[in-house]
């Protein structure tokens, strides 16, 4: 069964299978240096502006800022779960852990 | 191509929803397929109701849309009883109790815990008393906001209420304007007060005087694009139109048909009016309005009446609101009580209506500064109505930071909000109440509390904005403000300056204290706080006033966006009793 994700109610969320899964306001530590110039940015999630699947992976680009340098702006694309094939039960990640933004879709082709 | 938003908008909209909404009211929560959810809540809000957030699944936000936020006393009283009835949770709120109705920074009216199942007992009550909660939310007209005392105030160049109904029997329950790609939000203003707040509107009539063939004609000059979200605020601006009033049903028409035909359906991000403005800019807009959607020649603008506006507006010369004591054109008087951030418990609803009635008003009204408005109070019965003990609570002559506090939903039940805001700004304005001394000469204080960019408070204009954020406190993370000053409307609106970010909750308070201890010192004769920010450039501003952790005690500090219900006494999330039945009862989940 495909995964149906989308964001609602302004951003505020990311429904997966029609499940409301991930909220705004979660603080998420991004990698690689893309977004601020912290070293490890310390991003308050204000808003999910984009999101997709990318086969079990949820992923998505969200609107906010990094509480450490105030930086503000649209990361890369992050992500947030896997959808379990077998279960469809959806597995998030931890925000908290340290993520690293891709510039695009990992599915998405170059060409 | 098109956003998921508009494929489930083109299968089902509008009017229609009404027979699926109370086909899953007779069946239960649990009768809407899981796979539909995400649609059906979307179509749903075209109703008034907006699903609560994570944790209370099955609940809903139910809005009454008030236009101008006017009513009867029976209407209030039904929205009382409709509230004592209803809008009751699991929880019981720590300072507001078990059941009550929230007054909204749009004139409407907001209650919570409604389930499903009870929505056509509550429409029949709402209806029979000639309420309703159409379009109160969702992507078409919403309630269109105004002075509550149109035809009554004396300080008045037009009585905008037969306008107001005009538009409202019009484009409510319209197919034309059924599915418009965004919300639409009018404001109409005949007063001098400029108690519409036009500006920060998707349409905004502005009372204008203009010269016609010889004749001082009165009406309104029409501006477009207003709105504050998104860390994208915009003023409304000028189409150089002026319209009598005879014709703002057919301009507001053509207004709103531009937008439904041109506004971005691909991007919601990108989809409200003021951006189509940014984009096309006023000279477009208003060539095409002229030439694809009135059939009258558009006169350029007349002579508005900004230089008198004083509501919102900062001024030291007069207040900038309705509360206390005011004239009416027929003399008698309408009364504005400060309700502390818009929120009232139902038996102090209903207890309101009765009161009002006794006094033989036939008009309460609610303010777009969350406050409400009991008017046609005859001379003779003024001074025993203000002895009522009903007023000691909701007082028309409150303590200047108790006057001026408002706020938004918060994480209460919000799923945007970052913060929990109205329990908080309660206690904000109870400890400057308590410890903080009022500048000399300052009667109404603005404070507006947003718990994020969508601004549902207001926060870009205000004396102090208050908008949600995060940061790091001893390496915990913490509920935080980013702190702007000098925002207002009146004759020269301006959106605040933000000059404090990620401010902890708990030093907020000893923020307000050290900045007004500064204005006191500092300012000019009478000067406003408004004029006082006004005279200072960005980096003054920046470090004018230190945050400082005070007596004021912050209960909500952790993150309450992660609990069912932040005054739960067990507050995870796994404790959530929700979804539940008709009962309250939790449904059985498969897991």
């Amino acid at each position: 069964m495909p995964t149906d994700v989308h964001q609602l109610d302004d951003g505020a969320w990311v429904s997966v299978n029609d499940t409301r899964e991930v909220n705004v306001s979660d603080l998420w530590r991004l990698a690689g240096g893309g977004f601020c110039s912290c070293q490890l940015t310390d991003f308050l999630a204000e808003g999910f502006v984009e999101v997709g699947v990318d086969g079990g992976n949820v992923e998505a680009r969200i609107a906010g800022q990094c509480i450490q340098c105030g930086a503000s702006g649209v990361t890369g694309w992050l992500t947030l779960g896997r959808v379990d094939p077998e279960t469809g039960d959806f597995r998030p990640v931890v925000p908290e852990s340290v993520h690293r933004p891709s510039r695009r879709r990992r599915g998405t082709p170059t060409a | 191509m098109p956003s998921k938003v508009e494929r489930w908008k083109d299968e089902t909209y509008g009017m229609e929803i009404r027979d699926h909404l109370e086909r899953f009211a007779e069946e239960g929560f649990d009768a809407i397929p899981e796979d539909e959810h995400d649609a059906w809540f979307e179509r749903f809000k075209w109703w008034g109701l907006y699903h609560q957030r994570k944790g209370q699944e099955s609940y809903f936000m139910m809005r009454i849309g008030t236009p101008m936020g006017r009513m009867t006393p029976a209407q209030l009283r039904t929205v009382g009883e409709v509230a004592r009835e209803y809008a009751t949770g699991p929880v019981d709120n720590p300072e507001f109790g078990h059941a009550y109705a929230d007054f909204t920074t749009r004139q409407s009216i907001q209650l919570h815990w409604i389930k499903i199942e009870d929505i056509p007992d509550i429409f029949d009550e709402l209806e029979s008393a000639g309420l309703s909660t159409i379009q109160a939310c969702g992507d078409s007209w919403r309630n269109i906001v105004g002075s509550p005392v149109a035809g009554r105030d004396a300080d008045e160049l037009v009585d905008v209420w037969p306008i107001v109904e005009e538009l409202h029997d019009r484009f409510k329950g319209n197919d034309l304007y059924t599915n418009l790609p965004r919300k639409w939000k009018v404001a109409v203003t005949g007063d001098r007060r400029g108690a519409g707040q036009g500006d920060i509107n998707d349409l905004a009539f502005e009372p204008a005087v203009k010269e016609i063939d010889g004749d001082d004609v009165a009406g309104f000059n029409v501006n477009v694009g207003g709105g504050l979200a998104r860390k994208e605020p915009r003023l409304a601006r000028s189409i150089d139109v002026f319209c009598r009033p005879e014709n703002a049903a057919e301009v507001a028409a053509g207004l709103s048909g531009l937008f439904r035909d041109h506004g971005d359906r691909e991007d919601r991000f990108n989809a409200r009016m003021k951006f189509l403005v940014d984009e096309w800019g006023t000279e477009k807009i208003r060539s095409v309005l002229q030439e694809e959607y009135v059939d009258y020649e558009l006169p350029t603008a007349g002579q508005g009446l900004r230089e008198e506006y004083d509501y919102n507006a900062g001024r030291s010369d007069a207040p900038g609101d309705y509360v206390g004591v005011h004239d009416q054109a027929d003399g008698q008087h309408f009364v504005g009580l400060s309700v502390l951030v818009g929120r009232m418990a139902a038996e102090d609803v209903i207890e309101l209506a009765d009161l009002a009635e006794e006094y033989d008003s036939e008009m309460i009204g609610l303010t777009q500064r969350q406050n409400v408005i009991v008017g046609d109070i005859a001379d003779d019965d003024l001074d025993d109505f203000l002895a009522e003990s009903v007023l000691e609570d909701y007082s028309p002559d409150p303590h200047p930071f108790m006057r001026g506090s408002i706020a938004c939903t918060g994480t209460e039940y919000c799923s945007l909000s970052i913060v929990e805001t109205k329990n908080r700004m309660v206690r904000y304005a109870r400890w400057l109440k308590e410890n903080v001394p009022v500048p000399e000469g300052v009667s109404d204080f603005h404070i507006h509390l947003s718990g994020c960019t969508a601004s549902c408070a207001q926060p870009q204009i205000a004396d102090i904005s208050l908008r949600g954020m995060k940061t790091r406190k001893d390496g915990e993370a913490v509920e935080a403000f980013d702190v702007g000053l000098g925002g207002g409307l009146g004759e020269n609106p301006q959106f605040a300056d933000w000059v404090e970010m990620r401010v902890p909750a708990d030093e907020i308070p000893g923020y307000i204290a050290n900045l007004l201890e500064v204005y006191e010192a500092n300012r000019e004769g009478q000067e406003s706080f408004r004029e006082f920010v006004a005279d200072r450039d960005e980096d003054e501003l920046t470090g004018l006033a230190e945050p400082e952790e005070t007596s004021y005690e912050d209960p909500y500090l952790g993150n309450t966006k992660m609990t069912w219900y932040p005054y739960a006494e067990d507050e995870e999330m796994s404790a959530s009793p929700a979804p539940t039945n008709a009962s309250g009862e939790p449904i059985p989940t498969d897991d």
